[in-house]
């Protein structure tokens, strides 16, 4: 089963892609880790985190793609699950800075310590294990996500609604974790990071271990996304998309099916806030800004929804955009990225690799017509011929 | 008859310089007995001082308070060398004179060159009696208002006396009314009769008020066990009361907060209950409006600072303009496109925020620019137990006042009935010959407008900088959704229950979790109530 699952899942571009990203996950660690750096080929470790960072974004932009894409959900709580996943992440690394905070408390955290706590509060407890952190990671946005789902699918929440009400809740977490009550370091976050698994998280080999960890997360994500969609719960799944009351009228339990990818998302976009947290060495409540869900969507629409690939391109693009945009004129990156929005939802509809696809899948048609037609042709020369 | 006329005139003259010369030579000697009363204060114990103080208080010249206060404080001092009494103030090393009557400076003296009159705590009360005494003697009503609630707050035995007097002569109501509840007061703290006691107890506690409390409580201290039931009745009464009006306050900052709602929601009531386009950019509008207001004040500050006070109603059309033109812009240039994919139209929209609040950091500055208050705007009232702003009062009338005007456009003007014609039956209307393009436009220039005409009002409470639409767009969204899409009372409604809940919740739960709470109890609505409170019915909603 699992077998025709992957063999199922292997359609040409998928394959492409994944060869890609895993190539990428050796590469790119291999150039920097064993040139020189003054090599012309050598990638400096800031480009490895930086990189790595687009990868967990992309990461982020595949798992609203399965919903949004497959699903018609448009989730704005996006960067909340994200930023749960970080924070869990962002607590494990916390608990092993141990005595090594400028309060010097083996137990607490600097800023419990700030903050005159004297015990460490009960949700905190674990962090300490890292197999118990990368549970949460999965666990905490996947239970959210299941609770959240399976009160608004049941009461038949959708559309327009249903995003409005991710945003609500990713609001409402912004302003709880803003909160220094919440224990989770309030307005500063998370952060002054030193080691994770015993490695010191500086360290260029380090580094690269993070960013060949996205990748690979990454690949396996998309392995793990593209057999869902071609499977048959894929097929319904885009029947709820198209037609959400036929589907529900054939049969189908519409809300679990959106339950089980809304869930499946979440968890995905966990992963990717956990791989972030390490790169970028802070995680603070600004990630649960409601426009940061927004920008998410906008990689995916970029790339274009509903084509998998097609949102791991968009977050890499304008991310990079971002990069180079921000350093070259920084008055000008909204102006930029708030054209995007508005020129790719005008004139891009499908995204980039939706259009190109639209495009080959005209060209093939065209191509097959011409063939057709020239087989015609020699049907109706043939006889001729043979006169 | 000329010379007649110059003699009447000298003659009158003559009599006038001496009348003068009297009155300028009967207060020149008072002064100076004053001050001879007011240097013996130096003079003697504290007995001996607390006399002269007694004497001082019945001359009953309101000139010598100054010089009784500052001996209460401690800041009267003898000057070693002749024994002249001053007023001092310190000034480094250092004191700084000041003329015990006429409060004028007099000199500096080293410290040392002086003796502070010693003040004990029997000396205070006799200084404190004899001010009460004396200012509550005053010409000035204020005054004796004041005095009388100094009395009020601290009450003592030896008021008593001073107050029945003040009362016997007092005259007007309000200060009456003030000096009884001051003779209740120290009829409390005095041994007396357990009936008048009752009855000071009753005038206290129908006066109300914290102090009240305070005061009641000091007594119910040190009541015997015949007075207990009364006092504690009394403060119960003054509690509950203080929690209605704490109640009633919490209403009020409710119903502010419901009116801040309401005006930002109700553009959006329009562009996306009316029209179903999620306007993400409503915010923008609102910070556009609120931008106008600036530009119309600066220009106003700059050339016709006179008209400062009519700066929001020169504001308020123009400030529907510009947001109503970006608006019809918008519609035409982008939205039109986008009619049937509602999430579409919310990138888009979002799209068009960012560029707008650039646009308006490029302009004016990422920081905060000031808008003033109008004279009207500023300020607040008492009502009973509510302390009311003019400001917070004004918009909540504003935004009822849009709230209507709004209701009437859409029911009783052609331009109304089109819209909400092409908003039930789009082909339906098209085929009656109504400019489906040219409503939808307008339709949506409108909803901007009104978010402009909002921003003109929320810059009179909030900082107006880029970010200021950011703040209101997800709480616009909430009420919207809230009340029910489509329906402009479900706005209304929508807005004021939530104002007020947010407000009850903020005292127990804390500002931001109260905020929390809300939000999720919204989202748990939600499921309850998809289509908001006052939902439409009918096949037009499954469309």
């Amino acid at each position: 089963m699992i077998t025709s699952f992957l063999l199922k899942s292997f359609d040409r571009t998928i394959v492409i892609a994944v060869a890609i990203i895993l190539g990428l996950a050796l590469i790119v660690p291999a150039l920097n880790l064993l040139t020189a750096p003054d090599h012309p080929l050598h990638v400096p470790t800031y480009l490895v985190s930086l990189f790595g960072k687009y990868l967990t974004y992309a990461l982020l932009a595949l798992a609203l793609d399965l919903v949004w894409g497959f699903c018609g959900i448009l989730s704005l709580g996006h960067a909340a699950f994200f930023a749960l996943g970080g924070y869990a992440m962002g607590m494990y690394l916390m608990r092993q800075i141990g005595a090594r905070g400028s309060y010097g408390n083996p137990l607490l955290p600097d800023f419990m310590v700030f903050l005159n706590w004297k015990e460490l509060p009960w949700f905190w407890y674990g962090f300490d294990m890292f197999w118990f952190a990368a549970l949460m990671v999965v666990l905490v946005p996947g239970l959210l996500a299941f609770v959240f789902g399976w009160f608004a699918f049941r009461s038949r929440v959708n559309g327009v609604y249903l995003s409005i009400i991710t945003q609500a809740m990713t609001f409402a977490l912004l302003l709880a974790f803003f909160r220094n009550d919440m224990g989770f370091g309030g307005n500063n976050g998370l952060t002054d990071f030193k080691d994770i698994l015993g490695f010191n998280i500086q360290a260029q080999g380090t580094r690269a271990a993070l960013f060949a960890a996205s990748a690979v997360a990454l690949a396996l994500s998309l392995i793990l996304t593209s057999g869902m969609v071609r499977s048959k719960y894929g097929k319904i799944l885009v029947g709820v998309r198209d037609a959400e009351s036929r589907t529900r009228f054939l049969g189908y339990r519409v809300e679990h099916f959106k339950l089980f990818a809304f869930t499946v998302s979440a968890m995905m976009a966990g992963v990717a806030g956990a791989l972030y947290v390490p790169q970028v060495g802070i995680i603070n409540p600004g990630e649960f800004e409601p426009g940061n869900s927004i920008e998410v969507v906008i990689w995916t629409a970029v790339g274009g929804r509903g084509t998998l690939i097609g949102p791991i391109i968009g977050a890499i693009l304008v991310n990079g955009g971002k990069s180079i945009f921000t350093a070259a004129f920084p008055e000008f990156w909204l102006f930029a990225l708030g054209g995007l929005f508005v020129l790719v939802t005008l004139f891009l509809p499908k995204g980039i690799v939706g259009t190109v696809q639209a495009w080959r899948a005209k060209r093939k048609e065209y191509r097959k017509a011409a063939e057709d037609e020239a087989a015609r042709g020699q049907a109706v020369a043939e006889p001729v011929a043979a006169e | 008859m000329l010379t007649r006329l110059a003699y009447r005139s000298l003659q009158s003259l003559l009599v006038t310089f001496c009348l003068l010369i009297t009155v300028f030579a009967t207060d020149l000697r008072a002064e100076d007995d004053l001050r001879a009363m007011i240097n013996a204060l130096g003079e003697g114990n504290f007995s001996q001082t607390a006399k002269q103080v007694e004497a001082l208080a019945k001359t009953g010249d309101p000139k010598i308070v100054p010089a009784l206060e500052a001996l209460a404080a401690g800041d009267l001092y003898q000057r070693k060398s002749d024994k002249q009494v001053f007023l001092t103030k310190s000034s480094g090393g250092t004191l700084i004179l000041i003329d015990p009557l006429s409060g004028e400076e007099a000199g500096t003296e080293a410290s040392g060159a002086l003796a502070k009159i010693k003040v004990n705590n029997s000396l205070r009360r006799v200084v404190r009696s004899a001010l009460g005494g004396l200012t509550l003697m005053s010409p000035d009503a204020g005054t004796r208002l004041q005095a009388a609630q100094t009395l009020l707050r601290t009450p003592s035995a030896d008021a008593l006396e001073p107050v029945e007097t003040a009362l016997a002569a007092e005259t007007d109501a309000r200060v009456k009314l003030v000096l009884e509840r001051a003779r209740a007061a120290a009829l409390l703290v005095l041994d007396r009769p357990d009936d008048e006691k009752k009855a000071a107890i009753e005038i206290i506690g129908n006066a109300g008020g914290q102090d009240s409390l305070s005061l009641l409580s000091a007594a119910l201290a040190s009541a015997d066990d015949t007075l207990k039931p009364d006092i504690e009745a009394a403060i119960s009464d003054i509690q509950d009361r203080q929690a209605l009006w704490a109640a009633g306050q919490n209403v009020w900052y409710g119903l502010s907060l419901g009116s801040v709602l309401l005006l930002a929601a109700i553009g959006l009531a329009i562009t996306f209950g009316v029209m179903g386009i999620i306007n993400m950019a409503h915010g923008e509008m609102v910070m556009l409006g609120a931008y106008t207001t600036f530009v119309v004040q600066e220009i106003i500050r700059n050339s016709y600072p006179w008209l400062f006070d009519w700066s929001l109603a020169i504001a308020l059309p123009l400030a529907f303009l510009v947001t109503g033109a970006v608006g019809l812009a918008i519609e035409r240039g982008v939205i039109r496109f986008l009619y049937g994919r509602p999430l579409e139209t919310l990138l888009a929209t979002w799209g068009i925020s960012l560029i707008l609040q650039q646009a308006v950091r490029t302009i004016f500055g990422p920081t905060n620019r000031e808008v003033g208050n109008p004279s009207w705007m500023s300020g607040a009232f008492e009502l009973g137990g509510l302390t009311i702003t003019w400001n917070r009062l004004w918009i909540i009338v504003f935004s009822l006042a849009v709230f209507a005007a709004l209701l009437f456009l859409l029911k009783k003007t052609p331009m109304g009935l089109q819209m909400r014609a092409v908003t039930q039956n789009r082909r339906m209307a098209s085929s009656m010959g109504i400019r489906t393009p040219w409503v939808d436009a307008l339709t949506f220039a409108l909803g901007s407008g009104i978010a402009g005409i909002a921003g003109v009002a929320l810059s009179q409470i909030d900082n107006v900088s880029p970010n200021l639409g950011q703040g209101y767009i997800i709480d616009s969204f909430m009420v919207v959704v809230f009340g029910g899409v489509g329906n402009l009372w479900g706005t209304l409604v929508g807005a004021f229950t939530l104002g007020i809940l947010n407000k009850f919740l903020e005292p127990y739960a804390g500002a931001v979790l109260g905020k929390i709470l809300v939000l999720v109890l919204i989202i748990l609505f939600i499921q309850k109530r998809p289509r908001g409170l006052f939902a439409l019915k009918g096949r037009a909603v499954e469309a």
